[in-house]
């Protein structure tokens, strides 16, 4: 019903600009549900549908690449644009799983965050992980990542990601490390020891999220005293009353990239969708409902300043900003990941 | 053997034959209508289990992307950086897999067992698309010392067999030694060993709770009054009718920090602080034990029932106490169902995936959580199958340990 007024709506409104009414056709699109594909629909797929006549059919996934790889082995594939983090980038990019992206046709790369293009995909948001504290409950919080690792400073339980990503990170960056230099001893064995030498310092005291919105939990029902989160949640926590804030100081970057899977019907036409989608102001267009960066520079003079301070991107926020190295992660996610589960069993 | 050449035994070999011959086409008849079930049974069972044995074996990788490689490998000494044939070989395979971009393929396989060599190998392979002539040696060692390393070269040797044991052993926590021989894994990297005990208790804490809970419900069910028995019988199906995903999200509701068990217990004043019963071993077994006491309750129940209940008081009048003639005439003659639902209980509980993962911390999640995990995640399938086949394996060792030390004929399945 709603799907049907808001096509109703969009076709009388193309009527009214008297603009020609596009391909009939329709295209289907492949992201994540819940709030972020929400925003996603407000501000990219319904004025999508308005400016070119063409429905978006949706369709959610858990971010399963089995998923994607399952039907393009059946020779079907039925989606036409794919929304995948990161990890699935890359092993979908390197296994030959997605399509290369002509980028001439979408823009300069120059104009794109570090990390948020590739050769088979075009970034569609920068989000982050950070370090979140109560300030209901603790007025004077912390302020660089070392403090989190400073159980004399601020006493009590953290919340961290059950995950080594990003936790190694945040140990050697309040450790010492530059952000800069963190994966150029992260690769090394001695770095590897060293990063969980820092974890052990306050293991005892590490309450385990595993999924995002128990980041926010643990911190509104005063079970940890700080913890790291993805900024998404903690944003979502504070539009419902609470009074969270992030330690931008040494975030963790990464980011969601639209992708072309393998044997997609028309892939004119899914470029065609992705270069509308990362249009600068259909990104900036998306922060006003979910406050996850614009992967283009260009985007940021849409962004209103309301709406910057909750970006991980905003040059106020992203003064020490490590991005998260998946290529790093696939080559030794396997074996740190081990070494993470056996470590935790100690 | 004599008495088969007197002409008695002949004739009645004989009219047997007749007879079966006479009886075929019924037979015939008969199988052709079993059919469907064994065509059924072969494509949806049989091979895909076979499938799940390749698998965890097969290994096309390095076979199919770096055949001239292995072909210059074959003088190698095994101890030294190998010389420019094999370098030039190298090359000449990479610069194919660049075109038809497999290289990602075997760098995937490789650092299965050389963590980085992902990257290596799409570096190389990028590099070697440029090089128009040699000598490569130098341009692959100035890569790194990951080609002068020899214990490279043995991996990927060992690599071009067809087939790997590399799977099956790492589903186990152990690998091949550069010497050849087997080791295990390093303590730090042995995880799958503890996940299988881990399923194993599980379920048998699972299997016990169920038999201490549904073996008094099988009795009373026998004794109780038609109707009340017919309720009763009711409420031990309805669960078993209802979808598994949804029991375990009901557990969800009814455990969560802010559930209905926390909150009934803080309105109680019981007690003062939220007890932790989600995401722990307390809550899993406890959701699982809900699940599958059915599966314990039937086979007992239906082989109790067919137990005269005269014997009991034959037992009695014959000078019994009450204790006596249970444990002597009344439980023996349950074993074959006690012994046919924990089976069961026990087979299905090693296999429970959505179960572990909505209701289990962390340190409850069970080997086909670990299998999802390869499968989806990291699209290992080799290790997801290999350790489907060791699930398989325990399995059918737990369902032979049974077999032999109750006897075949004292399960009662149906």
């Amino acid at each position: 019903m709603k799907k049907t007024v808001t096509l109703t709506v969009s076709a009388l409104a193309l009527l009214a600009l008297g603009a020609p009414v596009l391909a009939e056709g329709s295209i289907s699109v492949m992201s994540f549900g819940g709030a972020y594909q929400e925003a996603q629909r407000k501000a990219v797929f319904e004025t999508y549908t308005a400016a070119t006549g063409i429905k978006v059919d949706e369709q959610e996934y858990g971010g399963e690449i089995a998923k994607i790889a399952a039907m393009i082995e059946s020779g079907n594939t039925t989606v036409d644009v794919v929304d995948v983090d990161a990890p699935t980038l890359l092993q979908g990019c390197d296994e030959g799983i997605f399509e290369k992206i002509d980028w001439a046709q979408i823009g300069d790369k120059s104009d794109w965050l570090e990390g948020t293009t590739s050769d088979c995909g075009v970034g569609t948001i920068v989000y982050s992980t950070s370090l979140a504290y109560n300030a209901a409950t603790l007025p004077e919080g912390p302020t660089v990542i070392a403090d989190l690792f400073d159980t004399a400073k601020f006493p009590g339980k953290r919340g961290l990601w059950k995950n080594p990503a990003t936790n190694l990170e945040f140990a050697l960056m309040a450790d010492g490390v530059p952000a800069d230099q963190v994966y150029e001893v992260l690769s090394t064995p001695e770095g590897v020891d060293r990063a969980f030498a820092k974890l052990d310092t306050i293991k005892k005291d590490i309450v385990w999220w595993e999924a995002g919105a128990q980041a926010p939990q643990l911190l509104a029902s005063g079970e940890v005293v700080m913890t790291t989160a993805w900024n998404g949640r903690i944003y979502n926590a504070n539009k419902e009353g609470q009074n969270f804030k992030i330690v931008w100081d040494n975030q963790i970057l990464d980011s969601n990239f639209w992708v072309i899977p393998k044997g997609a019907k028309n892939p004119e036409a899914s470029l065609d969708f992705i270069k509308y989608a990362v249009e600068p102001k259909v990104l900036a267009g998306t922060t006003k409902y979910i406050p996850y960066g614009p992967v283009r520079k260009s985007a940021a003079e849409f962004v209103t300043p309301e709406d910057a301070a909750n970006l991980p991107t905003s040059p106020a926020n992203m003064t020490v900003a490590l991005t998260l190295d998946n290529a790093f992660w696939a080559d030794n996610g396997d074996e740190i990941r081990k070494r993470f589960t056996t470590w935790l069993a100690q | 053997m004599q008495r088969t050449t007197q002409p008695v035994d002949i004739e009645r070999i004989q009219t047997f034959m007749a007879v079966r011959r006479a009886a075929r086409p019924a037979r015939r008849a008969a199988f052709s209508l079993a059919l469907p079930l064994v065509a059924f049974l072969l494509v949806a069972f049989v091979a895909p289990i076979l499938y799940l044995l390749v698998t965890a074996v097969d290994n096309p990788e390095t076979q199919s992307v770096l055949p001239r490689t292995l072909a210059a490998l074959e003088g190698w000494d095994g101890t030294s950086t190998p010389d420019e044939p094999v370098f030039a070989a190298l090359a000449a395979d990479l610069k194919q897999a660049k075109e038809d971009s497999t290289a990602a393929l075997v760098g995937k396989r490789l650092n299965y067992e050389i963590p980085g060599m992902r990257s290596k190998m799409l570096a190389a392979s990028r590099m070697a698309a440029g090089l128009e002539t040699g000598p490569y040696r130098e341009k692959f060692l100035e890569q790194g010392g990951i080609w002068a390393d020899p214990a490279t070269w043995a991996v990927i040797q060992r690599n071009g067999a067809g087939l790997t044991p590399y799977y099956l052993m790492t589903a186990v926590d152990l690998k091949q030694a550069p010497t050849g021989g087997i080791e295990r894994v390093a303590p730090d990297q042995a995880i799958f060993l503890p996940v299988l005990g881990r399923t194993l208790l599980v379920a048998g804490m699972v299997t016990a709770l169920t038999l201490i809970l549904g073996y008094p419900v099988a009795y009373v069910l026998t004794i109780a009054p038609k109707t009340i028995a017919a309720v009763m019988m009711l409420m031990v199906l309805l669960p078993l009718w209802t979808s598994l995903l949804v029991r375990t999200t009901a557990w969800v509701v009814l455990l969560q920090s802010d559930g209905v068990i926390n909150s009934v217990l803080m309105a109680l004043h019981l007690t003062t602080e939220k007890i932790q019963l989600i995401f722990t071993r307390v809550g899993t077994v406890t959701a699982m034990t809900h699940i599958q006491l059915p599966f314990t309750i039937l086979p007992i129940y239906s082989v109790m029932r067919a137990i005269q209940p005269t014997q009991l008081r034959a037992a009695r009048s014959l000078g019994a106490g009450p204790t006596s003639a249970f444990w002597r005439i009344y439980a023996p003659q349950t074993l074959p169902g006690v012994v046919a639902g924990c089976l069961m209980t026990f087979i299905l509980s090693l296999g429970y995936y959505i179960t572990p993962a909505l209701v289990g911390g962390p340190q409850d999640q069970m080997v086909s959580n670990f299998i999802a995990v390869y499968i989806n995640r990291d699209l290992n399938w080799g290790l997801a199958a290999a350790l489907g086949v060791v699930l398989l394996l325990v399995t059918l060792a737990i369902y032979g340990l049974f077999l032999r030390l109750v006897g075949a004929d004292k399960i009662k399945l149906g």
